[in-house]
């Protein structure tokens, strides 16, 4: 197969066919980064374009280096989300880089939804970085590669998501996929993270971190927003990492073999404690390694082919 | 010149009989059988047709003064004209705000110049739409105001709504109450439910609406005063009115058609035409909303007509502001209840005409009465149509319908007598 979509908004409406074969992509692209030169002339003379509306080094940073790999000529533009009706819109600023002959936007954006939008108001290619608390599909993809290398199978495999649902696109992206590869989800988090009405997730709800560790697989810890969550969802910083935080002793009641994701940058001490971070088990600087051959699979599998629509 | 309409269903509120209507001096002078032409009468054969009082729509944003470009009073009266309607009930938040007598009476006259629909401007409850100080109802009153509200923004203060009910009944005027808890909604823009779990975007829970109600209900309650709850959107709100009425107390309510034809399933496509406040709710909230449409629960259907221009609508989801119009789609969209056999054309009448007429003491119209003005509707039941931008009257274009296929629509728009509007 081939992967025919002019975009990627979402994992929500790929097939688990679609996400396997970029996956099987970027398995062929992480040899590149091993190699001495780890570059590659695929996407010589195609102008990659990340498009930030929200800061983010991380991810931004990730996609550069895979744009850089394939040989494409990436550039950065960020703006902030906040402009409204007066001054320049969205969709004026996505023309306005557009009309420089770019072949693809990666956007990262505050307000859901909003990558779709620009996606259908545009002819180039639309790679979605993060859009409010909508999706965040690379980074799923490369937390379903890494757990490809350690568990080989999805089915039937058990996984914990822990902490801020809600707001999570993360969890959000990870949730759509997983259920399609046949993956049995567990949520966990403060009732104040966790969304009034879960039933569209179709998972188990628990009600401790215990039940949400016990017989799994994989353990997905997400991050926590100090700044705005200590507002209104949280008492403390300290009552969060008693009550919903992982450590090495919590993660007993795990499978002897599971692993310990998170999707970077940690909160040490909060979500995730150092002798849980730092285990053997703790996967998580692998997801940035495989976060770089993700997206090169997604910028290439899009940044080839030239004509849309 | 005067009227004759032949051949037509008269339908009012009580009654649905096939009988001529004549027309004299912007009044109703006969309903009779066979009601013979003078020379100098415009005959107009209305068979196979409903003739309906003028509707009146007791919630509109017509924009106008301040913001003209998303609608002025004379593309607000078109756009009313072409729906049926022929009195309207413009909101407060103009700019400047309508909190005083001469900006009620410039929306009053300008309509007046125009000559299409009667305007009784809703006045501002409070000063500027602040929710500090009243503002000068009594003026107001004067100039044409019949009811105050600061919709869009709730009134927060319990005390400052308590002397706002005692203060308008005091002058014989009503208040109108947009039920929102502000910190509960806080920036959530849909309703908070499966949908907003799936696309990520903030949900509004349906309490930020019932609880607001409940304060407006018990301060109808403390105060005796007729309180009159704007676009009622969920089955919470619903059971709390019912039972309010059941206690005898003075409250009355609305719903928009948006509300009872559309879920909140339609976001799943970020689709900005479908944000509005209150957000579009569940199947089972719409199936309520219908039911109290038919059992009187809910008294009137209003439009809650919000335009916005195309470019601010062309935008992120959550920048986009709310609101859909709603003049021109409110007889095919009510009449899909009679259709769906929710309600009858009798009751029809009732919610878009009679009943505001009620509510708001209009005594001259809601009825074909011999004597009342000649404000009339007539409408072709069975006509299909394709509601697109010829159609549509109103300088903004934000409707999910807009392009899509309709049935049911006003053929003549009488107001005072003469024709105001003709498809
Ligand atoms: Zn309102």
């Amino acid at each position: 197969m081939s992967f025919k979509r002019k975009d990627l908004v979402g994992l929500k409406d790929l097939s688990a066919e679609e996400i396997l074969f970029i996956l099987g992509t970027a398995e062929k692209f992480k040899e590149i980064g091993k190699r001495d030169v780890k570059k590659v002339p695929t996407l010589k003379g195609r102008t990659v374009v990340n498009l930030f509306f929200e800061p983010s080094t991380r991810t931004r940073t990730s996609f550069e280096i895979a744009g850089k790999r394939l040989s494409a000529d990436t550039i950065n533009f960020s703006s902030s989300s906040s402009s409204t009706s007066k001054g320049e819109t969205l969709i004026d600023t996505v023309k306005n880089i557009e009309s420089m002959n770019t072949d693809v936007f990666v956007v990262r954006h505050a307000f859901s939804g909003s990558v779709k939008f620009i996606a259908e108001n545009t002819c180039a290619r639309v790679v979605n970085a993060g859009d409010g608390t909508n999706e965040h599909p690379t980074q799923a993809l490369l937390d379903l590669l890494t757990i490809k290398e350690h568990k080989k199978d999805f089915a039937n495999l058990n996984v914990a998501i822990i902490g801020d649902i809600t707001h999570s696109r993360v969890a959000r992206s990870n949730i759509w996929a997983m259920q399609k590869l046949g993956m049995n989800i567990k949520l966990f988090g403060p009732k104040t993270m966790m969304p009034a009405h879960p039933e569209p997730f179709g998972c188990k709800i628990c009600s401790s971190i215990e039940e949400a560790l016990e017989n799994t697989d994989v353990v997905m810890m997400l991050r926590i927003q100090m700044e705005r969550q200590s507002k209104t969802l949280l008492p403390s910083v300290k009552e969060y990492s008693r009550l919903y935080g992982l450590n090495a002793e919590k993660m007993k009641l795990a499978k002897k073999d599971a692993l310990i994701m998170h999707p970077g940058p940690i909160n040490r001490g909060v979500e995730l404690a150092s002798n849980a971070a730092d285990s053997a088990q703790s996967v998580i600087l692998e997801q940035v390694e495989n976060g770089v051959a993700v997206r090169m699979a997604v910028l290439y599998l899009l940044g080839i082919k030239t004509e849309v629509k | 010149m005067d009227l004759l309409l032949k051949n037509g269903k008269v339908i009012n509120h009580d009654s649905e009989k096939d009988t001529d209507i004549l027309i004299k001096n912007g009044k109703i002078s006969g309903v009779s059988s066979n009601i013979k032409a003078d020379n100098d009468i415009e005959v107009i054969d209305c068979k196979g047709n409903y003739i309906l009082p003028g509707l009146i729509d007791m919630h509109v944003h017509f924009r106008d003064p301040g913001l003209e470009y998303k609608e002025d009073i004379i593309s607000g009266s078109d756009a009313a004209a072409a729906g049926g309607i022929t009195t309207c009930f413009p909101m407060a938040n103009t700019k400047p705000v309508n909190d005083n007598d001469s900006v009620t009476s410039y929306m009053v006259e300008k309509a007046r110049e125009y000559g299409k629909i009667d305007l009784f401007p809703v006045g501002s409850i409070t000063k500027k739409m602040k929710g500090e100080e009243l503002a000068e109802m009594g003026e107001m009153k004067k100039a044409g105001a019949l009811a105050f509200s600061d919709d869009g923004l709730p009134v927060l203060s319990s005390e400052i709504m308590r002397r706002a009910l005692e203060y308008a009944s005091g002058i014989g005027a009503f208040i109108i109450s947009h039920s929102e808890d502000i910190s509960l909604a806080g920036s959530g823009v849909i309703n908070e439910g499966k949908v907003s779990t799936i696309t990520g975007l903030k949900g509004i829970p349906a309490e930020a609406e019932e609880i607001m109600i409940s304060r407006d209900i018990l301060l109808s309650k403390l105060t005796g005063a007729h309180i009159h709850i704007a676009h009622v959107s969920t089955k919470g709100s619903v059971d709390l009115i019912r039972r309010a009425k059941d206690q005898g107390l003075n409250v009355t309510c609305e719903a928009a058609p948006h509300h009872f034809t559309f879920t909140e399933e339609e976001l799943l496509n970020y689709d900005t035409n479908y944000k509005m406040n209150p957000p579009l709710r569940t199947k089972e909230d719409v199936i309520c909303i219908k039911e109290a449409l038919k059992d009187g629960t809910i008294d009137i259907i209003a439009t809650d007509h919000a335009p916005h221009h195309p470019d601010e609508k062309f935008v992120e989801f959550d920048n986009a502001p709310n609101g859909v119009i709603g003049l021109q789609t409110l007889i095919p969209l009510t009449l899909k209840l009679v259709n769906e056999g929710i309600i009858d054309i009798k009751q029809f009448v009732k919610l878009t005409s009679y009943m505001p007429s009620v509510i708001s003491g209009l005594d001259d119209r809601g009825e074909i009465k011999e004597g009342k003005i000649a404000d009339i509707t007539v409408i072709d039941p069975e006509k299909t149509y394709l509601y697109d931008k010829n159609i549509n009257k109103s300088k903004a274009e934000n409707s999910p319908l807009l392009g899509s296929g309709l049935q049911g629509m006003a053929l003549y728009t009488i107001k005072n007598g003469r024709i105001v509007y003709e498809s």
